[in-house]
Order: structure tokens, then sequence, then C-alpha cells
């Protein structure tokens, strides 16, 4: 055993670290396309204290750390991209409070997406959060740490603007509170009206601390839910769509999905415009809010709703969406991956018409797939392609398309999500002279020996 | 390898470690060791890797593969369709480790025995039979059942208790039963979930021949393990049986009318065993028995039916023990599972889950607490 795996083993316990090549070849890759690096070491602390303690082994030894919830990015974010030690953060998926009248929970920094689903569908029958349809094991940490979105993002913003407080453990091992919570017992807010220190953290994807806990903002449950689907083909008029359905303010959540199968979808546009009510009164009402502001459209023959089959609705209506992880196994291959620029409502034809363009040129299967984001400030316009792991080429295909995405979606104004280290440094070269010298600033500060993350917006 | 054209199709987006509904990671195997690797998905990976000679058959890829307790929580929520493939993947890569004879000792130790003495106890056959001794079963000699007991039941001093208080309920409940004593062999489970194909198959042939030559036609089975492999695996080899696990006969014995209950106050909660709940779907009968007694409050645990955590006993762990120690080994986890639902007996319908079970209550020292009983020893307690 090697001193740095004697010095793990004694902070987390022998079982708990491994320098093996089974998790080094595990823990070198995720389920995307980015190239593999191995790590030295994988660790999966239990406790704070651990953390720090590994946290302060790592600086003092200048060894390289990636915290890791479920790996479910997808774009290689934990990967270590200069090895070092892998902490894999999923024994850490407490529940530390839940405030009811409030709405606030306070979770664990590997607390899954699935475990809080099911402790508040248990415990708080009128509370829920905002869950994505990232598989269940999705950690709830670095979701807002990638700011993720989910089923309330149309209602509330980013998942990550609904962190009501942070504890982060820093680079050099210290703790600190971000939020309400570092003057006050109470959680309940992450910067208002003090200064917002959670953007040091939140964005960074691990490369300047790593968080232990969160709180986050929990928002009415209602006891019914219901979907309707509108289909056009008008891609054109799908940001006045989206207009007059946020107008209403009725709707949970709006996600547009195109796709080349079954061929009845091809070339149409499916909104999932997902709606709740205490009462079948409330449903309904909402249901004829929604059908009122699309009736135009309608009436000019530019689209309508589309009965949703019994057996298509618990599908649509479950969460996070299983169906939406079955994509990976379409073509009996396993694998997916997409690109998910924030983008602005309006780019909705240019997004649509390249994922089509692209598939067609790399001949790959795919799946377009639009959620809003607040009363249509912008939209995640996911363009996924699903590629046979068996087929080499194939990835290859999925790469190169995925490349063009990224430059396609710069030039038409979009910002990249969870981008990948090739994205962050076209990003990087974009960006403001200004905003570039603050971000290097502050990540030299704040992680002067380049521990965490390493690869990950690096300013040069 | 088997199934080799499948592994790449794994996503690792780990639904198949969860519940139904994400109450907790309900892999036992993930939950003992929590790396990724020990999870299903990243057994799937490491396979791969392994065909593809990019990692070595180490110690530790033995121990991976064979920490799998065959539980089939992975087969219920894998949300791809090649899911019900998992576990025969887990047990086609054992088959490759068994001939190329790289296996943890343990494993290799069980398998010797199995094929020297025909019992993992190392015990002489003629001692298989003893169990009965005292009790009324008779020796099978054209009776309409014959009564399976299996090695654990044979053998180990709890279970034979088990399968004396099992035989026994059925005599008295008119049954016509016999059993095989001492010309009992083992049903083969644990050989095949280890990856000994060829001498589960031995066996599995040599059972149906002798179950044929006495002309047997259906069967009862204490143990759900020999249950699985007479229901699914005999067919395949000749042998198509009425198979029956014994909770299935109680239930119906009961609702006819012909065992009778009187009042038994107690509150239990009910482990389902893997191989009869997820892998042969069989949850309902255990419940109506425990159901049928009055006075009998029945607590379900958290995770249960589809749902519920394996002991960690499945797939020859309870042989070779890949699971056991500490306090994240899955029995000792179910065991403080059980002890949450405010019952004191933990009914079990498996001599395995309840050896198990049994041995979780006393590294939590709960003996005050809690005890395990076999469903048919709750219902003699019912007795009139
Ligand atoms: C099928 C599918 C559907 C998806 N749908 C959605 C969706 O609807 N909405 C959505 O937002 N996302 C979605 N995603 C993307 C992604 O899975 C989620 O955002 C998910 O929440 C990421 O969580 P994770 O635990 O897997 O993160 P990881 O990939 O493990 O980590 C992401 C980043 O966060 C860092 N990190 C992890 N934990 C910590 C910590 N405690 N402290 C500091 N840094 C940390 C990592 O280093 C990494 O940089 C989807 C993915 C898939 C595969
Ligand atoms: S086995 Fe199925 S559920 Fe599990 S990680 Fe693989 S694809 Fe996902
Ligand atoms: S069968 Fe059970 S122990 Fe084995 S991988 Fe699947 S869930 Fe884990």
């Amino acid at each position: 055993m090697s001193d740095i795996t004697q010095s793990l083993a004694e902070i987390v316990g022998e079982s708990y670290v491994s320098d093996q090549p089974e998790e080094a070849y595990f823990y070198a890759r995720d389920p995307g396309l980015m190239p593999t690096h191995e790590p030295d070491y994988v660790v999966i602390p239990k406790t704070v204290e651990e953390i720090q303690k590994v946290v302060r082994l790592a600086n003092r030894e200048k060894i390289p750390i990636v915290p890791m919830g479920a790996g479910m990015a997808l774009t290689g974010l934990v990967i270590p991209l200069k090895g070092g030690i892998v902490v894999d953060m999923k024994r850490m998926t407490r529940i530390i409070e839940v405030n009811e009248n409030a709405r606030l929970v306070i979770v664990e920094g590997g607390t899954s997406q699935g475990l809080l689903k099911a402790h508040l569908e248990k415990n708080y029958p009128k509370l829920r959060h905002s869950i994505p349809d990232s598989p269940a094991t999705a950690t709830i940490a670095a979701n807002v740490m990638i700011h993720g979105q989910g089923r309330l993002s149309q209602q509330y913003g980013f998942n990550s603007d609904m962190v009501a407080g942070l504890e982060v453990v820093l680079p050099s091992g210290e703790i600190c509170k971000i939020g309400s919570n570092s003057i006050s017992p109470d959680w309940f807010s992450k910067g208002a009206p003090m200064p917002d220190l959670s953007g040091l953290f939140l964005g960074w994807f691990g490369a300047t601390g790593i968080i232990t806990k969160v709180a986050l903002k929990l928002y009415p449950r209602k006891k019914l839910r219901d979907i309707e689907l509108f289909i056009t083909d008008r891609e054109d008029l799908m940001q006045e769509m989206v207009f007059e359905l946020t107008h209403t303010e009725m709707v949970e959540d709006i996600n547009i999905f195109t796709q080349p199968l079954p061929m009845i979808f091809k070339d149409n546009h499916h909104m999932a415009i997902f709606f709740t009510g205490d009462t079948d009164t409330e449903l309904e009402f909402k249901r004829k809010m929604i059908w009122d502001s699309l009736d135009r459209f309608i009436r000019s023959k530019d689209g309508g709703f589309m009965g949703v089959s019994p057996a298509m609705k618990p599908t649509l209506l479950e969460m996070p969406q299983r169906s939406v992880s079955r994509f990976a196994d379409v073509n009996k291959g396993g694998g997916f991956e997409y690109s998910g620029p924030i983008i602005l409502v309006e780019k909705y034809p240019e997004c649509a018409q390249k994922i089509k363009e692209l598939a067609e040129k790399y001949e790959l299967g795919y799946s377009g797939m639009a959620r809003i984001i607040g009363r249509g400030h912008c939209m995640m316009y996911g363009f996924a392609f699903t590629f046979n792991r068996a087929d080499p080429d194939m990835m290859e295909r999925t790469r190169k398309a995925l490349h063009e995405v990224s430059k396609f979606a710069l030039e038409a104004g979009g910002v990249f999500w969870k981008a990948t280290v090739d994205e962050q440094k076209m990003a990087l070269d974009k960006m403001d002279p200004n905003t570039l010298a603050l971000m290097g600033m502050i990540k030299k500060n704040i992680d002067p020996n380049g521990i965490m993350n390493p690869g990950n917006w690096e300013v040069r | 390898m088997k199934y080799a054209d499948i592994v790449h199709r794994c996503f690792r987006c780990g639904y198949c470690k969860f519940t139904s509904d994400y109450t907790d990671f309900n892999c036992p195997a993930y939950r003992k060791f929590r790396f990724e690797t020990y999870a299903p998905g990243g057994r799937m990976w490491l396979i791969r890797a392994w065909l593809n000679d990019e990692i070595k058959t180490s110690e530790r890829f033995q121990e991976i593969i064979y920490s799998c307790a065959t539980c089939a929580n992975c087969v219920e929520h894998c949300v791809f369709t090649f899911s019900e493939d998992l576990v025969n993947i887990f047990i086609a890569a054992r088959e490759e480790l068994v001939s190329e004879g790289i296996i943890p000792p343990p494993v290799r130790d069980f398998l010797k025995n199995i094929h020297v003495n025909g019992n993992p106890y190392k015990e002489p056959a003629n001692e298989r039979g003893k169990w009965a001794e005292g009790t009324s079963i008779e020796t099978y000699n054209g009776q309409e059942y014959l009564f399976y007991v299996g090695c654990v039941g044979s053998y180990d001093e709890r279970a034979k208790k088990i399968a004396a208080t099992v035989g026994s309920l059925l005599v008295k409940a008119g049954v016509s039963v016999g059993i095989l004593g001492e010309k009992e062999t083992c049903d083969g489970n644990e050989v095949k979930a280890l990856g000994e194909a060829g001498l589960f198959e031995l066996l599995a042939e040599q059972n149906i021949e002798s179950f044929k030559k006495l002309g047997i036609k259906k069967i009862i089975t204490l143990d759900p393990h020999g249950f699985n492999a007479f229901k699914n695996d005999y067919p395949a080899l000749g042998g198509e049986f009425e198979v029956y696990h014994y909770t299935q006969i109680l239930a119906q014995l009961i609702r006819s009318g012909k065992v009778d209950l009187k009042e038994y106050k107690a509150k239990v909660t009910y482990h389902d065993p893997c191989y009869l709940g997820r892998h042969n779907g069989e949850y309902k009968a255990p419940r109506e028995i425990l159901k049928s007694i009055p006075g009998l409050e029945l607590i379900e645990m958290e995770r249960n039916g589809e749902n519920a955590f394996c002991c960690g006993g499945g797939g020859g762990n309870f042989f070779t023990d890949i699971l056991g120690g500490g306090e994240d080994s899955p029995n000792r986890i179910r065991t403080m599972e059980a002890l949450d639902t405010g019952a004191e007996i933990i009914a079990v319908a498996c001599p395995q889950c309840a050896k198990m079970l049994e041995d979780g209550i006393k590294a939590e020292e709960l003996d005050d607490k809690l005890k395990v009983m076999d469903i048919a020893e709750i219902v003699t307690q019912a007795l009139p």
C-alpha cells in the first residue's frame, strides 16, 4: 500500500479507499464520449470531517481532487483529467432537515434526487423539489453545481436558483458557510440580502470546493398532475406559442421534443405541457386556460392537441422520466450524449434544423429536447444523439456531431451547459476579457495549488 | 462468454441500484462495498473491460463478480430491455472464471465439497435424512408429492428444525408427502449461481433421473432456492415437474379450511426471499398465511415485495460470505429495517434467510427485541 493510500485509509477507512485497477478503470470514464483518464485513488467518505482531511492531504501533497456525484453529467466533468483522488460523494446521503412550512430542506453533498423525492413523498405530501429527468442516482449537489434544470424550472428558474444555502469544504480544507446560514442558524437564502457568494462555487464544476451540504427551496405539491401534448410543424412559431403558454402562469413545465421515430413523430414538434391542481376543478380550469392560450394556432391550422393514450401518460408523467435514459438503448447500443446549450427560445427553429442536419450528415439517431427555463426567458436545447458503444465509428461520428453543435451554439448566441473541457476552452476564449480575468483571480485565490478538479475552468 | 453481445449496452445510469420508488439503494453488494464497481452497472462495465483484456482476472475482480447475491433487484429495476438477463450475465462471467479455474477460495471450497460429498457441509450422505427422525414424515414411496428439503435444510442445525416443522405440518394437514432422506442430492441452484454449469447439469440430470424413476410428478420444496432450480432450470434438461414452494401449499390448505388456526398474538414483519419473490413472483402466499392467523399483526418493512432488500445470502453468498462482516453487511441492514417496523418477529420462508437474519440479530445485539421464525413455525404456534 502506498503512503498516500495508507493515509487515505486512515481517514475514510480501508474499505472505502481504492488504488486498484478495477476502480481506476471505472472512475476513469463516464457514460459519455470524452477521453478517459485514470484516477490514482478513489475514496468514499462518510463525513464532512473526512472530506476536510482528504482535501488537506491533497492540498499538502498537491494531488488533484475530483468530487463526483453519480457521474451522469455525461460531459466528462468527473473524469480526473490529471489523475489524483476521485471523491465519490454517495455515502453522504442524509436528509438533514426539512422545514415544512418554510418549504426548505437541507441535504448532504451526495444525496440523490431519487432519495429526496421518496423522502418528501412519504413524509411531506405537500412538498416537492424541482426534479430533473436525469437518472434518480444523480445527486442534488452536483445538479446545482452544474446549474441543472428540473420540473419546476419553467416556474422558478434554474435548479441552482432554488439553492437556499451551501456548506462547502474549501481547497484549504476549511468549511465555509454560504448564505443566511453564515450568520444565522437558519438556511433560507444563498445570498440576498448580503453579497451572494454562492457564485464562487455554483457552475465551477467542483473547481473551487466540495459542497457538503445544500439547502434547497421546496415548492407546493398539488394532488393531481396531468399533461397535454400540443403538436406543430411550425417551428418558427414556437416562441410565440411558448409566450402564450407561459403567459397563463398555469403551467408546471414545458418540454418540447422532436425525434424521427416513430414515423408519425417525424418533422413535428411535441410540446409536453404539464400542469397540476389540488382538485379536478383546478386542474380542468388550468387545462382550459392552456387550450385557450393556443387556440389561435389551432384555428390557423398551425397545430393541435394530440390525445395522450393511457399507455403513454404514465411514461410522460413519471419523475424522473425513465424513458429519457432508455434513449441510450434505442439502437441496442447503450449510449447517448447530448450537448445542451442554454439559449433564447427564439433560436428554437435554428436548433431544430441543426439537429436534423447533423443527424443526417453523421447518420445518427437523434432526439431534440428543449426545456423552457423561466417564463420563456431561455431554454435548454438538448442535441441528443444515441450511439452504440460497440461501434467505434459511430462513437466518433457522434463526437463530431457534438463538436459541430458546440460551434453552432456559440455562434447562435448560446452558452454551454455542463460544458466539456473543450467547450470550456471555447467559452473562455470568447469571454469578455475582464470577466475572464475576474474568473482567473477567483480560481487562483481560492485554489492556489490548483488541486480542485484541475483542467476545468482553467483560465490561462 | 454467453451474453458478450449485451454487456456494452449498460448505460451505467444506476436505476438498478434502487427500489422502484428510490427509497434506498437496494443492491446488497453496492450497499456493502459502495464502489460503483460493485453495483450492477459497474459490474457490467468491468465484465466488458475484462472481455476486452483491459483489466485482469485479479482477486478484486473475482470479489466483484462473486459479491453479487443474484437477488435480481437489478433485473427488476433496470430500465433497459436486456434487464432480465442481468443476473444471467453475472453468472456467465462466473462460468468463465470457473472454466479458467480462477475463483475465490470459498467458492472453490463450496464447489469442491458438492462435487466430492454431494453437499457443502462435507457431511456424509447417510446423515441427510436425520432431520426427519422423530417425525411422522415417511420416505417417498409413491405419495402425491415429494417434499424436497435441500442441503441447508438437511444439514444445518437451525434449518433442520425448520424442515421438520414444515414436513410435520404438511403431514398433519393430510398432504400426501414423502422425502428422499439419504437419497436426496443437492438441487444445484447455488452451484449454477456460482458458475459451475457443468456440475449443475450433472446434479440436475441425476435428480431428474431419480425423480422420474420414482414416479415423482409433484414436488414441494422447503427452500426457495431449490424451488427456483426445479421450476426454471430443470425443464430445459428434461425435468418437467409440478413444483411448489411449501408456502403455496400451506396457503391453499388454510384457504380450503384444512388447517385451522387459533389466535397467535404477535407483531410480525415478513422478509421476502429473493428466490421466492423476485425470481418467481410469489409475494402473496406467505402473506396470505400470516394474515389468516387471528391476532397476528403483519407490519411490512419499508422495502418489501419486489423492492425487498436481500439478506445477502443469495447467489452462494450464504456459503462464501463475501458480503458478510461489518455493519454494512446486508443481513445487518435488513435486521435494522425489520426493527424499525416495531415487529418482534421476522417471518421468513427460506432457511438461508433464517440463518442470515439470525446472524444479523446477533451482530446487532438485538436478541431481546427480535427473533426469526419460519412461517411454518409461526403457523405451528397457531395450531389449536
Ligand atoms: C438521461 C439523462 C437525463 C438528464 N436530464 C437532465 C435534466 O432533466 N435536467 C438536468 O439538469 N440534468 C439532466 N441530466 C444531466 C445530469 O445527469 C444531471 O444534471 C445530474 O444532476 C448530474 O448529477 P450527478 O450527480 O450525476 O453529477 P456528476 O456528473 O457526478 O457531477 C457533475 C459536476 O459536479 C461536480 N460535483 C459533484 N458533486 C459535487 C460536490 N458535492 N461538490 C462539488 N462539486 C461536485 C463534479 O465534479 C462535476 O464537475 C440528464 C442526464 C441524463 C443521463
Ligand atoms: S444495468 Fe440497467 S439500470 Fe443498471 S446501470 Fe446498466 S443500464 Fe442502467
Ligand atoms: S442481482 Fe442483486 S446483488 Fe447482484 S448486482 Fe443485481 S441487485 Fe446487486
